[in-house]
Order: C-alpha cells, then sequence, then structure tokens
C-alpha cells in the first residue's frame, strides 16, 4: 500500500480504538478517575499530612505525578493488551491480517490507541488532582517527552503480551504479577534517595522507576535519577519492544498458522 | 490473436505440515481462470480450510505458492491481498460493533478513503438486505445476517477474486438462494469466485469448474458438465396418483416407492425412457410430474473420494 493508503488504515485503527474507549468509559476511564482520588485522599490529605515535605514539596504535591505516571502506564497497558487480545480471542484479528496492511502499520494504530487512553486517563487524574494540591510545571517538553514515551514502552508491553497470550487470565498476569509491583516500587510514593543500599542499587534497574521520575522532574524539576539518562533508557525500550513486536506480527506468532 | 488472461489463480505444489505434524497440503496444483464460478470440494479436514488460509495468508505455506492474478501471495502479500476478498466458515467480527462500522473499518484496513468506505458500505448493505441492521450490534443478527454481513465486508475492497468458504452453512433456503443471486451476480459482473461448501447442490447449480480435494490432495479437477457427463446413473423423481404398492420390474431400471404419490427411477443415462411410462402406463399408473433427482454431484463426490482412498491404500500395499 502506498503511504496515503497506510495513513487512512492507521486512522482506521486509531479512530477504532478511541471510540471503543468512549464506547465503555465506564470501565476505561472511570474506573482509574475512582482509584486515584482515593490514593489523593487517603495517601495525600490523610496520610500525608503527617509525613511532610520531600524533596521541598507537600507529600501530595511529590506524589501526583508519579500517580499519574502510574495511571498512564496502567491504562495504556490494559488497553492494548485486551483490545488486541479480544479482537484476537473474537477473531477479528482476521481482518486486519488478511488486508494489506503492513504490520507495522497495526502496530503503529494498536499504540496510538492505547497511548490515546494513557493520555485521556492522565488528564483525568491531573485535573482531579488539582482539586487536593497546586501545580506547575516546570518542563512543559521534558513533561510531554515522558508521558509519551512511558504510555508508548507500556503499550507496546502489552501488545507482546496480548500476542502470546491464549486465555483471558494470560493478560491479567503480568499487570498483577509484574507491573503493580514495579509501580509500587518505582518510586511513585516515595524517593528512593530513602531507600539504604541495597535497596536503591536495585530499585534503579526498574524502568518504571525511571518513567516517574522523568515525569515528576518535567512537572517538580526533582527527579532521583538523572533525567538524561530516564529518558535514553525510555527511547531504549521503545526501539527494542517495537523491534519485538513487529518481529512477532511478521512471523505471526499467534495468529498465523 | 488475443493474449491469453492471467489466470486468476495459480497454486502451484502447495504443501503445509502443521507443527503438531499433521499433512494438510501434499503438494497440491490447481489454475483458476479469470471469471471462473470454482468450486473447491471435499470432506471435513480435506485441506479446503487450509488452502484457502495460505491464499488470505492467514496460514504459513510450508512450501510451494500461489499467485492471484500473476501476483505472488508469498512475495508480494500486501498486492495480493488487495486483490483477494474473504468470506470465512466461523464468524470473525467483533460482534459489538456495528454491521456498517464492520464495513468502513474494514474499507479502511484496505486503504480505501472514508468517503468511498461509506458509499461501499451502504451499497453492499443494501444489496444484502441488511441496511435496516446496519447501526445495530452486529450481536444481534440472525446467523443468515451474520453471514450476509460477511459478505458484505468481503465486497468493501471490490475484490478480483472473492473466496467464500462455507458461506450458507446453517443458513435457511431463502436466505441461501438470495446469497447465491448476490454471489452469480457479481461473478456475471466480472469477479472471480471460488466457493466451498457441502451443499452439493449448490456448487452443482452455481459452479462452472470444480476442483475435489481429500487428505490434502486434488483428486479430480475439471469442469463441472464434464464430470456430471462422467456419472452414468440418472435418477427421476415422479409425481404419481396412486402408486401400488407391487411396483412391475422394468429390465434395466431400478424403481423405488418413496410414498403413495413419489416414485423414484433409476437407471442408465443410455436407456429410454419410453419403457418406463410403458410399464407405468400398464400398471394404471397416471404420471403428473417428473424431475431429476438432484444429487448427482453428491454421489460423484462420494465416488470419487472413495476411489481416491481405495487407490491410496492399494498404492500403499505395493509399496
Amino acid at each position: 500500500m502506498n503511504s496515503a493508503a497506510n495513513l487512512v488504515a492507521l486512522n482506521t485503527i486509531v479512530r477504532r480504538e478511541i471510540v471503543r474507549i468512549m464506547r465503555i468509559w465506564t470501565q476505561t476511564l472511570i474506573p482509574p478517575a475512582i482509584t486515584m482520588t482515593l490514593y489523593f485522599v487517603i495517601f495525600g490529605k490523610l496520610v500525608g499530612s503527617r509525613i511532610g515535605t520531600m524533596h521541598g514539596f507537600t507529600y501530595m504535591q511529590y506524589i501526583v505525578p508519579g500517580l499519574v505516571m502510574m495511571s498512564i502506564i496502567t491504562n495504556s497497558y490494559g488497553n492494548i493488551s485486551s483490545s488486541f487480545f479480544g479482537a484476537k480471542f473474537s477473531r477479528a484479528v482476521e481482518e486486519m491480517l488478511v488486508s494489506p496492511m503492513p504490520s507495522w502499520v497495526m502496530l503503529l494504530g494498536y499504540v496510538v490507541g492505547a497511548v490515546a487512553r494513557g493520555l485521556i486517563v492522565g488528564c483525568l487524574v491531573l485535573l482531579i488532582a488539582l482539586f487536593f494540591t497546586d501545580l506547575h510545571v516546570a518542563h512543559p517538553f521534558i513533561t510531554f517527552l515522558s508521558v509519551l514515551l512511558g504510555a508508548t514502552v507500556f503499550s507496546l508491553a502489552g501488545f507482546v503480551n496480548a500476542v502470546f497470550a491464549k486465555k483471558f487470565d494470560d493478560i491479567a498476569l503480568v499487570p498483577t504479577f509484574v507491573l503493580t509491583p514495579l509501580t509500587y516500587l518505582g518510586g511513585v510514593f516515595y524517593s528512593v534517595d530513602l531507600l539504604s543500599e541495597p535497596w536503591r542499587s536495585i530499585s534503579l534497574i526498574n524502568p518504571i522507576l525511571y518513567m516517574v521520575n522523568a515525569f515528576r522532574f518535567g512537572v517538580l524539576g526533582v527527579s532521583d535519577v538523572n533525567v538524561g539518562v530516564a529518558i535514553t533508557v525510555m527511547l531504549a525500550f521503545v526501539v527494542g519492544l517495537s523491534a519485538v513486536a513487529l518481529h512477532l506480527l511478521k512471523r505471526g506468532v499467534g495468529l498465523r498458522s | 490473436m488475443s493474449p491469453t488472461p492471467t489466470p486468476a489463480l495459480v497454486v502451484e505444489n502447495l504443501r503445509k505440515t502443521y507443527s503438531n505434524g499433521v499433512e494438510a497440503l501434499k503438494g497440491i496444483s490447481l489454475t483458476v481462470q479469470p471469471g471462473d464460478f470454482f468450486a473447491l470440494l471435499g470432506p471435513n479436514g480435506a485441506g479446503k480450510s487450509t488452502l484457502i488460509g495460505i491464499l488470505s495468508s492467514l496460514v504459513n505455506a510450508s512450501s510451494g505458492d500461489a499467485q492471484v492474478f500473476g501476483v505472488s501471495v508469498n512475495k508480494q502479500r500486501g498486492k495480493a491481498m488487495q486483490l483477494i476478498g474473504l468470506v470465512p466458515q466461523e464468524i470473525n467480527f467483533n460482534q459489538f460493533e456495528k454491521p456498517f462500522d464492520i464495513c468502513v473499518n474494514e474499507a479502511g484496513f484496505y486503504g480505501i478513503p472514508r468517503k468511498l468506505a461509506i458509499e461501499r458500505a451502504e451499497k453492499y448493505l443494501k444489496e444484502l438486505r441488511l441496511w435496516d441492521k446496519a447501526h445495530h450490534q452486529a450481536r444481534m443478527l440472525s446467523g443468515g445476517m451474520k453471514r450476509r454481513l460477511m459478505i458484505a465486508r468481503a465486497m468493501m475492497n471490490e475484490p478480483k477474486l472473492l473466496i467464500l468458504d462455507e458461506p450458507t452453512a446453517g443458513v435457511d433456503i431463502e436466505i441461501r438462494r438470495s446469497m447465491w443471486q448476490f454471489v452469480s451476480g457479481i461473478n456475471a459482473a466480472g469477479t472471480t469466485v471460488i466457493l466451498t461448501t457441502h451443499y452439493l447442490e449448490e456448487a452443482e447449480q452455481l459452479c462452472r469448474n470444480i476442483a475435489i480435494i481429500d487428505r490434502g490432495t486434488i483428486v479430480e479437477n475439471t469442469s463441472m458438465k464434464s464430470l456430471l457427463a462422467t456419472l452414468d446413473v440418472e435418477t427421476f423423481v415422479l409425481d404419481i396418483k396412486q402408486v401400488p404398492t407391487d411396483l412391475p420390474a422394468i429390465p434395466g431400471i431400478t424403481l423405488r416407492r418413496l410414498d403413495e404419490h413419489t416414485l423414484e427411477a433409476e437407471m442408465s443415462r443410455s436407456h429410454d425412457l419410453n419403457s418406463l411410462f410403458a410399464a407405468l402406463s400398464a400398471q394404471g399408473m397416471t404420471v403428473t410430474s417428473m424431475r431429476n433427482k438432484s444429487n448427482r454431484l453428491e454421489e460423484l463426490f462420494v465416488r470419487l473420494v472413495e476411489n481416491g482412498r481405495t487407490n491410496k491404500a492399494e498404492m500403499e500395499k505395493t509399496a
């Protein structure tokens, strides 16, 4: 297909994904908003008021970027894994597999759709946060870049998960046993500087730490890790996971016999 | 002299062995001419769906190639897929989407601009009598409607080769006939059609050429006319005012009483009908109407598949 046709195909997948997100908004948009409101009330207001400042910010201000990033990555991941696995399960994915659309267009379409959900949820959570605290974005470009890269990394990871998944349980395993622990240990609620060795060094192998801190640097201007390193780590994950996802699509793993 | 047209489909020595060791296709070759209405028949598990899967790129061939209007499915997948429309055996659309969206999205996957996609969706949904359901969730459609929706969806890229894998399975006769009418119409307009079906009457009525596949090999590939001509026995169904319980013995003709008003007569194609009518008249039976029993292809199909299996077993014994 030529580039104009590829653009039409890409637009079709993105539109379909966004229609899906909006059609089931009670499953896609409301739950993260409620969960994050509870985090703000319990950890930010009730517990946070007794903790004091962290890196010169109130505890509420400190955890807002982490919670926003946590919402973005879990929703990006959840969107693509459930949507693509759903298409595989219902065999609707065959509509795309028998079309002349190149693999990269299909992957990009799903990733853009998942990033879009991450961004919508991220904006919602940020809006809710403004009811609890004041926020001023210190570095808008870093903020945007870290959101985009963080959402992309987890969209790609969710896609790979959906390709290998054989049943719905398989797409719940990774979020439960990998994503959630890594998120909670990724500096969402605390600065890793508070940890003693070896836990601080061990924390540095957690990719979510870099995403949370890059975003926190963008919003608050403080970070536990070098922002350049954080962006490089995210870029490396984007490149690596894209290569894996494209390879799987081209070989038809889990899709073609 | 006009140049020979490029065949709609050329399958060359296609093999497929699945990872569990099942050899679904054992080096099959066949050619389908442009504009043909081609029947691909075979018992369950014969390899028909594997062949269709390879043509539509859902199954990777172990070796060999297929060319659609001269375009290799292996080497130029994207270009080949532009030429194909597929109606699969199983329902494979998102049941929570609306038929209109399913069709428009399908066109989008082929790079067809949205405005044109909307026009085509309306056209084909109307032609397949689904327009009043276009904006309902697809899961609310009946089985026959879902099958028609898959035909409408397959038409969105206006393919040069339409492949229908048992499109009328489980569909009532009225809807089946309307589907035949639609598919015959698009074939008459120039689209090459490949049909697999278990309703052999359907293949006999619609198709001009036929391939019979069994256990991964092609046991027959010829024109429908010449295949039917090999059948030397013909069966007639006669409607009679009152069929007696004792039937006359007529040399060369086997009579069967189906009920008190229906009689079946099986005879060689070379046998004349006069002796049949004379014998029936002599018994006081009045024939009110008569028709061919349309199971000719079924008889041939069973015979060809059985012969193929017997020959293979004998060859294996000899080896």
